[in-house]
């Protein structure tokens, strides 16, 4: 059971099936709001914390900026070259690490009750005085230089990076993160200072903390770690369409086995119809062991080892996509099987014990996600990012209860498109005809 | 570690020591081992079954029986039908899974903690009940044959390290995939399957690890009914495996592979593993393995190649203690663009034979020590991590004793310690140097 305290500002207690979660609300004195939940069992602390705005944010020419100025934020600050800066986080058994996706720069850090000042003073350090030294840009980027053309020669990485560039163009969405050879050999130290000073400011900023911290004491030093951030200039991801259409398109590479990415346009979260969706996409393909593609594609036939689907959300773009990986002589089975069940399922919906299935599964998993310190913070920074409030914990399961099957199965024929459903299939398959 | 179904596996913290947390251990009168580890939490339990029995036991010709059985246990058994346990596990919004390494074969569901009853009466049932047909054979053998497609095929590392592995062991099980050969994974039956579980699968040769929030007694009562009703096998053998005979000659070897646009050398030397009550050697290697190429940033390696020398861009040693017979201590170089491997491994072999002469130095020693003794906290986070140093200890050798004081034995190792292993570790005759290439790289 997690239980967290009441305090002054806004608590909001939220019942799971069998527990409870407190999330204590709280503005720190310098204004910084956090979501936080006390758990002094254990002498540590995990912290997340997520800068809204992310690679996607990359001026034109900069593609990669941001992710190796991400790179660099443990590689010297201060007074501390790359080495003593790792030498510090060592002494100190903290952990930091730092990731950038298209739309967020997030951080997650854990350190021990004893070390906690000194912790916290370090990291902002990294946050707040990254040096950015010539030596660790040209170290750092030797590395990223590595890994792009190493992702040039994996199916996965250029199943991924082609349907990223047929769905978005000239999007930032249409190209890798990491940017290209040529973008991340002409970024500079100057480029580096501007996608800090672009992505790390205090007005995109979500924090939760949780473990052996109370509230008030989180707000103290949030205020001393994040205080001092600029205001951002209220960077805004420009709109991007979609531009892929039904079909298949086939990159030649030398593997026996092929993988395909496969999908259309999806919804987004803000939609009335989203829970219909999200519940849709379980029973499609989102469930793994249970769902109909898992059924019909593993089970039945023994096409592949894994097949599935999910629903992608991002900033400016929403789909419902999947993956799968098969043998070169039998993919094109497998796409038809796809294809069948995909247009077997816009067309004839789901049974009504599909979708009370599908609940049951559902809100029953939903409290089992809460068991963890550092579980627990992810969420509810998560959360804050989607833009939910704390009651959503309550409310969560009753959104999934309240899908009727008239209404999944009229979504079921909005939402899946047999004819829009492109394939991208990197390998070398066998009897597919490319359309 | 191979598995039923794709684990998205969390970056694992190479310094994971199983926390000292509240744990109550017994054996039923039928020999099957239990554990139960407390964290009250969260109302979530995870119940996991090891057995005794991985890929290393399995017959010559046979790879990869111990994981496709693994597969096939989700089939029918006496009381359910084929796929049903995983259906009533998610009905019940809970997950459930299975794992295969060399030493062991583990299965396990995570549940709302008062579901556990339901989970131990379908884990019984298929602990000696499974009734398998011919129909099931072909299909997941194919499915099998797609993991390791996906796992192995398609990976030029893989495949590189498939080889090394086989190369580095002579005689031993450890040097067969756990996936099993394709050559032979393509011909594994129904009479195969059948007589691997009739001689690995019963309740003398498990141990239950229960982890959550539960109280030993209420788990000592359901597993007495579940488990404990169930006749010990007397066909389970004790564990004899093939030894590997004196290393008397460095193996090299090189992979070459049109995928590869990242070329890197790798060495491993056959190590000594954690053995029951002696286990500080084990955790002398931990150390030489974090101090030589833990962190990229202050580790000597590191250090030396990619800072200093700027040769490589990637450097690692790993070393993994918890395995039945003699396991590996690694070092891994990835070397510069225009670098070439010949060139990183000179460097890395003099910079190892210059650390052993100079000595451990004591500020890294004492930041490792700590981080050694925070990695026992923050291993309390995740109930379901400490079940499987249990669950991966007492199936490779170890005594519960033994897991619980491996956080103790790495807090006494000194750095004359880790030096005496060094020099104890590093023989080149019980070594494999491999380069990963693309095909039209020269060997410089």
């Amino acid at each position: 059971m997690i239980r967290f305290i009441a305090t002054a500002c806004a608590v909001i207690w939220a019942s799971l099936a069998n527990g409870e979660v407190a999330i204590k609300v709280t503005n720190s004195p310098g204004g910084i709001q956090a979501w936080s939940v006390e758990e002094p069992s254990i002498p540590f602390t995990a912290l997340d914390l997520i800068f809204a705005g992310g690679a996607a944010l990359d001026p034109e020419g900069k593609r990669g900026a941001a992710y190796l100025m991400t790179g660099l934020l443990e590689e010297g600050a201060e007074n501390m070259d790359a080495q003593a800066f790792a030498a510090a986080q060592e002494a100190l058994a903290a952990s930091f690490r730092f990731n950038v996706y298209d739309d967020n720069l997030t951080i997650s850090v854990r350190f021990l009750t004893e070390n906690k000042k000194a912790s916290l003073a370090l990291l902002k350090t990294a946050l707040m005085f990254p040096r950015f030294d010539q030596a660790a840009i040209d170290r750092v980027r030797g590395q990223v230089l590595s890994n792009i053309s190493s992702k040039a020669k994996d199916p996965d990485s250029v199943a991924s990076a082609t349907w990223d560039s047929l769905a978005f163009g000239d999007h930032p969405y249409g190209g890798a993160l990491e940017g290209t050879e040529v973008s991340v050999q002409s970024l500079s130290r100057a480029d580096m200072k501007a996608a800090h000073k672009r992505l790390l400011v205090r007005d995109t900023l979500y924090v939760a903390a949780v473990g052996d911290i109370s509230g008030n004491e989180l707000g103290l030093l949030l205020d001393d770690l994040l205080g001092d951030l600029p205001e951002g200039e209220g960077l805004k991801t420009p709109p991007a369409g979609f531009a892929l259409e039904g079909g298949s398109t086939v990159i030649d590479m030398p593997t026996p086995q092929s993988v395909a990415l496969f999908g259309h346009a999806g919804i987004d979260r803000e939609h009335p119809d989203f829970f219909a969706a999200y519940i849709l996409n379980t029973i499609l393909g989102g469930r793994g062991v249970e769902s109909r593609l898992t059924a019909e594609v593993r089970e039945k036939r023994g096409l592949t080892y894994g097949v599935s689907t999910f629903l992608v959300g991002k900033e400016e773009a929403n789909m419902l996509m999947g993956q799968v990986a098969s043998a070169n002589n039998r993919i094109a089975d497998a796409i038809e099987v796809i294809r069948d069940e995909w247009a077997k399922m816009a067309k004839f919906g789901v049974t009504e014990t599909e979708l009370n299935d599908a609940k049951t599964y559902l809100t029953g998993a939903y409290p089992l996600r809460f068991d963890g310190n550092a579980k627990i913070a992810g969420i509810l920074v998560g959360m804050q990012r989607m833009g939910l409030n704390p009651s959503y914990i309550t409310t969560r399961n009753e959104k999934i209860n309240a899908v009727s099957l008239l209404e999944i199965n009229r979504v079921a024929r909005e939402l899946l498109k047999p004819d829009d459903l492109h394939f991208v299939v990197a390998g070398q398959p066998i009897g597919l005809n490319e359309e | 570690m191979f598995s039923r179904f794709f684990l998205a596996v969390a970056a694992c913290f190479p310094l994971q020591v199983a926390a000292e947390a509240s744990v109550t251990d017994f054996f039923l009168e039928n020999g099957m081992q239990v554990v139960v580890v407390e964290d009250h939490r969260a109302p979530v339990v995870v119940q996991m079954v090891w057995y005794k029995v991985g890929a290393a036991d399995e017959m010559p010709g046979k790879s990869g029986i111990a994981h496709f059985l693994e597969h096939l246990m989700f089939k029918k058994t006496k009381n359910l039908a084929s796929g049903e346990l995983s259906d009533t596990v998610a009905a019940n919004g809970g997950s459930d899974n299975a794992f295969t390494s060399h030493d062991y074969t583990a299965y396990y569901q995570r549940v709302a903690s008062d579901r556990l009853e339901l989970m131990m009466q379908m884990e019984s049932d298929r602990m000696t009940g499974l009734e398998l047909s011919i129909d099931d054979i072909a299909t997941e053998r194919d499915v099998v044959i797609e993991e390791r497609n996906q796992r192995t095929e398609s990976s030029p590392g893989s495949l590189f390290n498939e080889q090394k592995q086989a190369a580095l062991y002579m005689n031993h099980g450890y040097g067969v995939p756990v996936i099993g050969w394709m050559h032979e994974l393509q011909d594994l039956n129904l009479e195969d399957a059948v007589a691997f579980y009739k001689l690995h699968y019963a309740p003398n040769n498990a141990i239950l690890v229960v982890a959550g929030d539960v109280l030993p007694e209420e788990v000592k009562a359901l597993a007495k009914q579940y488990y404990g009703v169930m006749p010990a096998n007397p066909e389970v053998k004790p564990r004899r495996r093939s030894k590997e005979p004196p290393h008397l000659s460095p193996r090299r070897m090189i992979y070459r592979d049109e995928r590869v646009a990242q070329p890197y050398m790798t060495r491993v030397y056959l190590a000594p593993e954690r053995k029951s009550g002696s286990q500080k050697t084990a955790a002398a290697l931990v150390y030489l393995a974090e101090i030589l190429g833990g962190s990229g940033a202050t580790s000597v390696l590191g250090k030396a190649l990619q800072f200093e020398a700027k040769k490589a861009l990637y450097t690692s040693a790993y070393y993994g203690g918890m395995s039945l017979d003699k396991t590996t201590f690694g070092l891994v170089v990835v070397p510069s663009a225009e670098v070439s491997l010949q060139e990183v491994e000179d460097l890395m072999d003099a910079t190892i034979a210059e650390f052993i002469q100079q000595g451990v130095n004591l500020e890294a020693f004492e930041r490792i020590k700590l981080q050694l003794r925070a990695s026992e906290i923050y291993a309390k986070d995740n109930v379901q991590g400490i079940a499987n140093q249990y669950g991966s200890g007492l199936t490779q050798g170890l005594s519960v004793q033994d897991v619980q004081a491996w956080p103790e034995v790495l807090q006494e190792v000194t750095p004359a310690d880790i030096i005496a292993a060094a020099e104890m570790i590093f023989d080149d005759k019980s070594s494999v140097t491999g380069w990963l290439m693309g095909v039209q790289e020269d060997v410089k």
